[in-house]
C-alpha cells in the first residue's frame, strides 16, 4: 500500500498534467517535440539533449507557467532536490565578481564554443540590481537593496542562493533559469551573486 | 531629394555613433530612431532597405539557376506571377507542394521547382553576418512582402493544415527548452517590459502584434542589413541558447503563422526599420 501510494499520486499527476495539455493545446502530443528535432538538423552534439524537454518544462510549457496547486507543489520538491550546497556552508562570495557576472551575457549560445570565458549570469538583462546600472531589463523584479529589505538574515542569505540555483523551488515555472541545475554557473559563482545581493558592502545595499 | 538623401544619411551616421557608445544611451538611440522612422514616413524612398527590395526584384525578374528561368511564374498563392498582395495571405497551404508555407519557403521550393536550385544550398548559411547585405532569396522576400505594402494582413488559415500548423505554432511558442529553460514567451509574453533597455513586444497579444509583425523582412539599424522573419527566427533560437534554425523547417512556418494570426489586420510596413 505505501509503495503504490505514489505511483497512484505520480499517474494522478500525469493525468492533470495531460488534462491541462489538452486544454491548452490543439496539437496532438509529440508534434512540437518532432517539429523541434527536425529543425534542428545536424545539431552539434553538445547542443542535441537541448531539443528535448525535461519533465518541468513540459509541464510548464503545458500549463503556459501557471500550474495548479498540486503541479506547482510536485516540481516545487522535484526542483528542490537538484540543489546542490557548497561544500564550506557558506553562501555569501565576492560581490565584484557577482557583478561582473550580472553583466555577462555570456555563454552557451552556438557562436560561444569553444568557450572563451565563463559564462555569465545576466541578470541585468532581466533586474535592476546596483543603482549604478541604468541600462536593466524589467522582466524580473527590481532587486536594488535586496539584503537591506531582508536585514541580512542568514535565512535569506540560503535563501537567495538557492533561488539562484534554482528558480522553480522557489516560484515552480519561474521565468528565470536555473543557473546552477542546468549547470549555466558554477557553486562558487552562484555564491558571488549572493554576495552581491545580499553583502551590505555591496552597492545593491550600500548606495 | 538630394538634400533628403544626405540628410538621412547624416541621421545613419549619427545613429551608427550611438550604437558605438555605452548602452546606457539606449533610449537616446531609440529617439534617434524614431526620428529617422519619421522621415522615412516623409520621404520613403530613402529607407536603405528598399535597396534590397529592388534588388530583389531583379532577381526576381532575372533568368538565374540551373535551368536558366526567371521566378515570374512562381505562384505565391494568388496564381503564377502574381506578386502584388501575396504576401499579405501568407503564410498558406499550397496544394503542389501539399504543405503551408512562409514567403520564404515558398522561395525555397519556386527556386527548386523552377530554377534547378537544389534546395540544400538555399539553406544552407541562408541569413547574411553582420554588415553582409541579406541573401539573394531574402532579398526577393523583401521585394515581395514590399509588393503587400499599405496592405493588412488577411491570412485566410481555414485548410486544415493552415489550422494545424498555426496551433503548432502557439505550443511552440510556449515551448521551453535549452540550459536557459526559454521559450519566445519568456520576453514576449507580457506588456510593457524591456530586456536591458530594448522594449520587447507582447506577441502573444494581437494588438502588440499588429504594430511589430508587418514591419519584417526590416533595415537593422544595428547589424546594417535586412533581416527577413526566418532570420529573425534563427536569431531568437541562437539568443534561446538552441542550434541553429533550419529555414523551412515546420518549425519556423508555423511560429510565422502563428505570428501572422497573431498580426491580422495589422498593417504591411515592410521593409521596417528596426534598432
Amino acid at each position: 500500500m505505501q509503495k503504490k501510494l505514489p505511483f497512484v499520486l505520480a499517474a494522478a499527476a500525469l493525468v492533470g498534467s495531460a488534462a491541462i495539455a489538452q486544454q491548452q493545446s490543439a496539437v496532438p502530443a509529440g508534434a512540437a517535440d518532432a517539429a523541434i528535432k527536425a529543425a534542428f538538423p545536424g545539431a552539434p552534439e553538445e547542443f542535441v539533449p537541448r531539443l528535448s524537454q525535461d519533465e518541468t518544462m513540459k509541464q510548464c510549457s503545458a500549463t503556459r507557467n501557471d500550474p495548479p496547486k498540486a503541479l506547482a507543489e510536485e516540481i516545487q520538491k522535484r526542483e528542490k532536490a537538484t540543489i546542490e550546497y557548497p561544500a564550506d556552508g557558506k553562501f555569501i562570495g565576492d560581490w565584484k565578481k557577482g557583478e561582473a557576472l550580472a553583466q555577462s551575457g555570456y555563454g552557451l549560445r552556438f557562436t560561444d564554443y569553444p568557450a572563451r570565458r565563463a559564462n555569465g549570469g545576466n541578470c541585468y538583462a532581466c533586474h535592476q540590481i546596483s543603482k549604478q546600472e541604468v541600462s536593466y531589463g524589467t522582466l524580473g523584479p527590481s532587486l536594488y537593496q535586496y539584503g537591506k529589505l531582508r536585514d541580512y538574515k542568514e535565512a535569506d542569505v540560503k535563501a537567495t542562493y538557492e533561488k539562484i540555483y534554482n528558480s522553480h523551488s522557489a516560484l515552480p515555472c519561474s521565468n528565470m533559469p536555473r543557473f546552477g541545475s542546468n549547470k549555466v554557473l558554477t557553486i562558487e559563482q552562484i555564491k558571488d551573486a549572493v554576495a552581491l545581493l545580499m553583502s551590505p558592502e555591496s552597492p545593491v545595499n550600500k548606495d | 531629394m538630394k538634400f533628403s538623401t544626405a540628410l538621412v544619411a547624416a541621421v545613419c551616421i549619427g545613429i551608427a555613433s550611438v550604437f558605438g557608445v555605452a548602452v546606457a544611451q539606449d533610449a537616446e538611440t531609440e529617439k534617434a530612431i524614431e526620428r529617422y522612422r519619421q522621415m522615412l514616413k516623409e520621404d520613403p524612398w530613402s529607407n536603405p532597405g528598399l535597396l534590397d527590395s529592388d534588388r530583389g526584384e531583379a532577381l526576381w525578374k532575372t533568368p538565374r539557376g540551373p535551368k536558366n528561368v526567371s521566378l515570374e511564374q512562381c505562384d505565391l498563392g494568388k496564381g503564377p506571377g502574381k506578386v502584388e498582395g501575396a504576401f499579405a495571405e501568407l503564410p498558406r497551404y499550397f496544394k503542389d507542394a501539399d504543405r503551408v508555407m512562409d514567403v520564404e519557403t515558398r522561395l525555397i521550393w519556386c527556386m527548386e521547382k523552377l530554377q534547378g536550385f537544389n534546395p540544400a544550398d538555399l539553406v544552407k548559411r541562408p541569413h547574411p553576418g553582420g554588415g553582409q547585405p541579406v541573401k539573394e532569396l531574402g532579398a526577393i522576400a523583401t521585394w515581395i512582402a514590399n509588393q503587400s505594402a499599405g496592405q493588412k494582413f488577411a491570412p485566410r488559415f481555414d485548410h486544415p493544415k493552415e489550422k494545424d500548423v498555426v496551433a503548432l505554432g502557439e505550443d511552440l511558442f510556449f515551448r521551453r527548452s535549452g540550459p536557459m529553460d526559454f521559450s519566445c514567451a519568456t520576453c514576449h509574453s507580457a506588456e510593457g517590459l524591456r530586456i536591458r533597455l530594448q522594449g520587447l513586444p507582447y506577441l502573444a497579444d494581437p494588438k502588440e502584434a499588429r504594430k511589430v509583425v508587418g514591419e519584417w523582412p526590416a533595415y537593422r539599424v544595428s547589424s546594417t542589413h535586412v533581416m527577413t522573419m526566418q532570420h529573425r527566427l534563427y536569431d531568437c533560437y541562437w539568443q534561446m541558447r538552441m542550434p541553429q534554425l533550419q529555414m523551412g523547417s515546420d518549425a519556423s512556418v508555423a511560429l510565422i503563422a502563428y505570428l501572422t494570426k497573431q498580426a491580422a489586420g495589422g498593417e504591411i510596413t515592410a521593409p521596417g526599420l528596426k534598432r
